[in-house]
């Protein structure tokens, strides 16, 4: 598989110019990230250590200062990649109300479109398409600020999915949502993944989300310190402690239980895996 | 509460009021107050009523709408109608007591004022019923586009007119739920000279203006990450387009004015 | 004699309207002082609509409430005085900083409340020391914070008006794991210091189930129960029928039990799941 997403020692700074000396900060320090197509990669970080930053590299929002990002086989750095790249990379933000342009669902699912200058019967195909693929066919004469949290979000991913990326960022997506437009958003973003081959990248403080990617990469000040599958990932409790991050429950009840000498498989982090084990420890001591 | 305040009424719905173009719409609109204006016989606004509420009906629009509508602009009502009936002091008199005079013609101004201006409403909340905000923008932005040559920005004071549609609901939501908190925190809104209550709209107006740079901050993101670069090149989900009932309604109301126009000619009322 | 107590609590939204609906459905409610209440329901269940009633923020439809034994609202003068009994910390409490530092900002409530300039400066400090915030900050613009920092002066606004009853919407929504324990912990805290009520809403069971001594359900406008957290989440398959998530712990000994494991108590935090476990693996 082609490295679909590409960075190599990406440095990048916010440059402060509104106070009195500019002031630099580096956020990223010469982060090297690969990702190929068709993967669903979380990415973890505590706030601060650069996840979105990166994101945004990826889209073109953000060029990096040195080092390079390569996104869908084009360099982001040049300005004529610009547009294509955002074509290709869409990216969902956290706040679901302040990603709605338009007053009626179809129409906000048209901006993308409008903007690339598709033919209007074509954007309604695609509209439409993008609608019913969210489940929010039937809301989309209605105005966006009536929606729930998670209808919002879904609503903002068909946006995206109407210009047909290859490519999903997604910036914490369900910190502001409750636990069924969580569920929603989740299950929308897997479905895009699996059936529809999109690449799917997923900054979430969940970890029960996390542990449902494919791959799990850790950033942590502006370095990526971990990367692996996700149970390779959350088996490290200590470490994840260490730098203000979480397991799943059923890993960290794992984890007590095999300080307390019980023999577990440390790489438990469902909840089917964890009572299987457990009822095997039971049969055994029986 | 602020939030039962409605702005941008849009009522959805499939007539064909709906259906035509908004072009058009805004259009005879206009002809229509003009209309309204030129009739100075009852029958002429008789005609131009017939016609709006024709078209109420046509829009299948619930009737209790249109009273809502009227329902603020009472006291401007009432107030332009008293005002006429007070102050024309020519013409037969009809009725006197002390100071007060009423004249034949005091009624007849104040009626016509009443008819004129409660026609006007129905005319324009039809519009805005039967018209969502985004293709009212759009139809104006179409209607001004030749102003373009002269360098006004017009793509971008419709994005600008739409953006504000959309984000009005969500600031007076964000207004409420800061106004609760403050008052949570014994802020007093109620009480005290004027000076003190505008000082306390502090507390109100300094987050909701930090909130609302940062929600422009982060939309602007987002609609570049939706490839907006202006209106160059830019396609519309929803073209507009004239089609046969647009000439129609264009007749039917040309019929109207027509016959308001002549009944006044002929003036064979009052 | 109970802190907050509510008799036939009803308030409906839109009165009058097509479009009313019933946010709070005969709500009789007690509430003992001490207690850290942690409140759970789906979006839409009226547990926003409720607390805003303890502080007098909005009015029954119809029904009573009672705070500290005073009946809101039967004397309108007496409202504010009451309202200072009940602090009331709003969803993303950073949004309503506005003042020019964070001293003075958090020094508003107490402003309000017709404090000496003393006792002000003493509960500022008090309250900042409470949520972890340092004292260098003080000066600083509330905006020049981080997301964090903002969130904790936020609620020592309101915690330094020393409320007999502190409530919280959801204080933890948007952190990070690191700043959602913290919060949390400093909470909790708070609550052991000053022996008063606390009451907290949260979509986290995990949260709730680490932190509260009563747990409130709410359920389409009425009160589902009202109990300690081991009796709550003995129904937690109810709570998983009304579509609130079960902590994951809880769903894992639920199943054990129903794979014929001996376990007859409810289990919702990995501490004590860890200790069942070892008991049960000792007997043997």
């Amino acid at each position: 598989m082609e490295n679909f997403l590409s960075a190599k020692d990406l440095r990048f700074s916010y440059i402060n110019e509104s106070a009195e000396e500019p002031t630099e900060t580096e956020v990223l320090h010469g982060v090297s990230l690969d990702i190929k197509k068709g993967e669903f990669v979380a990415l973890l970080g505590h706030n601060g250590s650069g996840k979105s930053t990166l994101a945004k590299c990826f889209n073109a929002i953000n060029t990096a200062q040195s080092g390079s990002v390569f996104s869908c086989g084009l360099d982001a750095s040049k300005e004529e990649n610009v547009l294509p790249i955002r074509q290709r990379v869409g990216m969902v933000f956290q706040n679901p109300d302040n990603q709605i342009v338009a007053t009626i669902v179809e129409e906000d699912v048209a901006f993308a479109l409008e903007n690339m200058g598709v033919e209007p019967k074509e954007i309604r195909r695609r509209v439409d398409d993008a609608l019913k693929t969210v489940d929010m066919y039937d809301y989309r004469e209605h105005a966006p600020h009536k929606l729930s949290g998670g209808q919002k979000q879904r609503v903002a991913i068909a946006g995206l999915i109407a210009m047909r990326p290859e490519c999903i960022l997604l910036d914490e997506p369900t910190a502001m949502l409750d636990p069924k437009g969580r569920a929603e958003v989740m299950k929308t973003i897997k479905m895009l993944n699996k059936e529809m081959g999109v690449t799917i990248v997923l900054i979430t403080h969940y970890m029960e989300e996390a542990a449902q990617a494919d791959r799990v990469v850790v950033a942590d000040s502006g370095n990526i310190i971990m990367d692996g599958t996700p149970k390779q990932i959350f088996s490290q409790v200590e470490r994840l402690r260490s730098i203000g991050l979480d397991v799943p429950q059923v890993t960290e009840l794992v984890y007590l239980l095999r300080k307390e000498g019980v023999d577990l498989d440390a790489e438990t982090i469902t909840e089917d895996e964890c009572v299987e084990q457990l009822l095997n420890i039971f049969k055994k001591s029986n | 509460m602020l939030k039962d305040i409605t702005i941008g009424q849009y009522f959805p719905g499939k007539s064909i009021i709906h259906r035509l173009d908004p072009r058009i719409k805004i259009i005879l609109i206009v002809a229509f107050i003009v209309m309204l204006f030129i009739a100075d016989t009852f029958f002429g606004l008789g005609v131009g009523m017939v016609f709006v509420l024709g078209a109420f009906l046509l829009s299948g629009i619930p009737f209790k709408m249109m009273l809502k509508s009227l329902k603020p602009l009472m006291p401007l009502l009432i107030f332009t109608g008293l005002l006429n009936l007070l102050f024309i002091r020519t013409g037969d008199v009809l009725f006197k007591w002390r100071f007060l005079i009423i004249t034949k013609l005091g009624v007849t101004t104040a009626a016509f004022m009443i008819i004129r201006i409660v026609a006007l409403i129905i005319g324009s909340s039809l519009l805005t019923y039967t018209t969502s905000p985004i293709q009212l923008t759009d139809a104006i932005e179409r209607l001004f586009s030749p102003l373009k040559v002269i360098k006004v920005p017009v793509h971008e004071l419709a994005m600008m007119m739409t953006i504000a549609l959309r984000f009005i609901p969500t600031l007076i939501e964000d207004t409420d739920k800061i106004m609760s908190a403050q008052k949570a925190r014994g802020a007093d809104m109620e009480t005290g000279s004027i000076i003190k209550r505008a000082k306390a709209l502090v507390p109100i107006f300094v987050p909701l203006i930090v909130s609302s740079f940062r929600r422009a901050v982060e939309l602007a993101l987002a609609m570049e990450c939706r490839c907006y670069h202006g209106g160059e090149g830019r396609t519309r989900l929803k073209q507009l387009k004239t089609s046969f009932r647009d000439y129609a309604a264009l007749l039917v109301t040309a019929v109207f004015i027509t016959g308001v126009v002549l009944a006044d000619k002929i003036n064979f009322f009052i | 004699m109970p802190i907050i107590k509510t008799e036939g609590l009803t308030y409906v939204y839109g009165e009058g309207t097509p479009f009313c609906k019933t946010a709070v459905d005969n709500v009789d409610l007690e509430i003992e002082e001490g207690e850290l209440v942690g409140i759970i329901g789906h979006t839409g269940s009226g547990k926003s609509t409720l607390i805003q009633h303890f502080n007098g923020l909005l009015k029954p439809t119809s029904g009573k409430v009672f705070i500290d034994g005073e009946q809101l609202w039967k004397d309108k003068s007496h409202l504010r005085d009451i309202r200072f009994k009940v602090g009331l910390v709003f969803q993303y409490p950073e949004y309503q900083l506005f003042e020019e530092s964070v001293y003075k900002d958090i020094a508003f409530g107490p402003k309000n409340m017709g404090l000496s300039d003393s006792e002000i400066d003493k509960r500022v400090r008090e309250s900042m020391r409470m949520v972890g915030l340092s004292e260098d900050i003080m000066e600083k613009s509330p905006f020049e914070l981080s997301g964090g920092q903002k969130r904790r002066a936020a609620i020592a606004g309101v915690m330094a008006m020393d409320p007999k009853v502190l409530i919280l919407d959801e204080p933890a929504s948007g952190l990070d794991p690191k700043g959602r324990d913290a919060i949390l912990a400093q909470i909790r805290e708070y609550h052991q210091q000053k022996k008063n009520t606390v009451m907290m809403v949260s979509h986290s069971m995990e949260d709730i189930a680490k932190h509260t001594t009563k747990i409130l359900v709410m359920n389409k406008a009425k009160v589902f129960c009202y109990d300690t957290p081991v009796n709550v989440f003995h129904r937690s398959k109810e709570l998983e029928q009304m579509g609130l998530a079960v902590p994951q712990i809880t769903r894992v000994f639920n199943r054990l039990k129903a794979a014929g494991v001996p376990i007859d108590d409810d289990v919702y935090t990995v501490e004590f799941g860890k200790k069942l476990i070892m008991r049960l693996l000792e007997n043997r």
